[in-house]
């Protein structure tokens, strides 16, 4: 097939578009291994600055993992059931909850964290755990897993797999646990990196809802972007992107599997 | 997804069991149910009413916002700003996602998974790479140096902002503009090309009534985020006169939350407007994320 010059032209300006997205990242990720930046790549490179970061906001990427590892959990507990009976049930009152599940992703980050501050901030134990935040990160990354999940639930046999368990006699947390939930495993797994790397990078909220003892990564970016020397922010940048990239890699192996199954 | 609900229900056994699994189903949804309530519906109200509110004598809170000129014109320029950045992004996206569904070629994948990553940047990162980009010390201040002798420093104003909601929503466009295009006929583009139409009429004509569904609801995302995003705000500086920033100036300089309980209400009911109406322009039955 020839290629024609319209070809060249939006080949051109994707590539435009993509360096746009990329040279920023690349001039960070220069940055940050770069002894000083002012000077330019000919002062030599360097592992300081990453050292120095790690030696002041170690806890931070700590804390952050922990959020994201406890987020996952909470919102499968609570979202693959849910998923299951909307699924199930598909009538006017589960659209609606549908609809208030998404609202939190919808809505402001920060409207919905001034709202969580002012209702519940005067309860000082939870106010000053990471629970507080915790239940931000859960609201706000709820519906990417219980979309996914109920897309897969949606497309398999799963009502014919679970009539058969139950003609042999399997109770309903049976058929659930040992029919339901292996049957969409892809889903809550693709549901879960998405959980964990919204939680990772999860700012709005979470600003709002820290104190200074429980900084998550995030924010402990924002402070070094607003106080350290460019060399430190991008090293710190660098920290994150090498946590957030091969999830995202992940992630898109995965939705890419889930979508080949769906065309089968 | 209508598709796959009527499948679910067309399996003549399933439907049988359907009504003996229901009561079961509807447990399942008591955690969520739980969690929603006592997080999101329950603070949400506490926030309505805290609106109204007033302190030491003054209007109520919906009252001092809607009365200034300051909250007024920081909300105007917040929806303008979100309206410019989505038509941009709808533009940029819209190009290049038709043209990576269509065209196959070599490290076709691999640009999809570049344009795709910073989706899930956030907005405090990509205030920071808009820094490297435009700041002081960024490539184009480097650039307009060597060019016309002055630095070009644009990333602490509206300019900056702009360009960083632009960074995460044209991969969101791009992204929704596939998956469309997927479903696109390709017969009546070839039909319109052997009836003698050039590449402009297909595209007006043919294309982008075929998107525009996906277009519309995927604006309405782009817009919401926008409207909401915080972070890149906070890291270009917080003079910038955006609602979001408002809110958090209002909540911790002035501590009148009242005012920042109002401010965030109408801009809630604002977002949530748009989405509402992209809904029913598209007839749609849910959101997309």
């Amino acid at each position: 097939m020839k290629r024609s010059t319209l070809f060249v032209g939006q080949l051109a300006f994707t590539l435009l578009v993509c360096a746009f997205m990329l040279v920023p990242v690349l001039m960070s990720l220069l940055a940050g291994l770069t002894r000083n930046y002012f000077q330019g790549i000919s002062s030599g490179l360097t592992f300081d600055w990453l050292v120095q970061v790690w030696q002041a906001y170690a806890p931070t990427v700590w804390l952050s993992l922990q959020l994201a590892a406890a987020c996952a959990l909470c919102v499968c507990v609570v979202g693959v059931p849910a998923a299951y009976a909307l699924v199930r049930m598909n009538n006017r009152f589960s659209r609606a909850f549908e609809e208030l599940m998404v609202l939190p992703v919808a809505m402001p980050g920060l409207a919905s964290a001034l709202a969580l501050l002012l209702t519940y901030g005067q309860f000082g134990g939870f106010r000053s755990s990471w629970l507080f935040i915790l239940v931000g990160h859960v609201l706000f990354t709820l519906p990417f897993l219980v979309r996914p999940v109920m897309a897969v639930m949606q497309r398999q046999h799963l009502p014919v797999l679970e009539e058969a368990a139950a003609s042999l006699g399997a109770g309903p947390f049976r058929r659930f646990f040992s029919v339901v939930v292996p049957n969409c495993q892809a889903g809550i797994l693709a549901g879960v990196l998405m959980v964990v790397t919204l939680s990772l990078g999860e700012f709005n909220l979470t600003w709002m809802l820290h104190t200074p003892l429980t900084k998550t990564l995030p924010v402990g970016l924002a402070d070094s972007y607003a106080s350290a020397r460019l060399e430190v922010a991008s090293a710190y940048t660098l920290i994150f992107l090498l946590m957030i990239v091969p999830l995202l890699i992940a992630l898109q192996a995965i939705s890419a599997r889930l979508s080949r199954g769906e065309k089968r | 997804m209508t598709a796959s609900v009527v499948s679910t229900r067309k399996v003549p056994a399933g439907q049988a069991i359907v009504p003996s699994l229901r009561p079961t189903a509807a447990w399942s949804l008591v955690p969520a149910a739980t969690v929603l309530f006592a997080f999101w519906l329950l603070p949400l109200a506490h926030l309505i009413v805290l609106g109204g509110q007033s302190r030491d004598g003054s209007a109520s809170g919906y009252w001092q916002v809607l009365g200034s000129a300051q909250y007024l014109g920081s909300l105007a320029q917040t929806c303008m700003l979100a309206f410019a950045v989505t038509l941009a992004a709808l533009l940029v996206g819209g190009i290049s996602g038709v043209f990576l569904a269509r065209q196959r070629f070599f490290g076709r994948s691999a640009l999809v998974a570049l344009l795709t990553f910073p989706l899930a940047f956030p907005g405090v990162v990509v205030g920071f790479l808009v820094i490297l980009l435009a700041g002081r010390q960024g490539l184009f201040a480097s650039l307009g140096l060597e060019l016309a002798g002055e630095r070009w420093i644009f990333a602490y104003s509206l300019t900056g902002l702009c360009i960083g909601y632009l960074y995460f929503s044209i991969p969101r466009v791009i992204l929704t503009v596939m998956a469309a295009c997927e479903s696109l006929d390709r017969s009546l583009e070839e039909a319109a090309h052997s009836l003698g139409a050039g590449h402009w009429r297909v595209v007006c004509d043919v294309i982008v009534p075929g998107l525009a569904p996906a277009l519309i609801s995927c604006g309405a995302i782009c817009f919401a985020t926008s409207m909401g995003a915080f972070g890149t705000a906070f890291t270009l500086g917080t003079r910038l006169n955006v609602t979001p920033v408002a809110i958090y100036n209002v909540f911790t300089n002035y501590a009148n939350f009242a005012v920042a309980a109002a401010l965030s209400v109408v801009l809630g009911a604002l977002t949530w407007a748009v989405l509402l109406l992209a809904r029913r322009l598209v007839k749609q039955s849910r959101t997309v994320l």
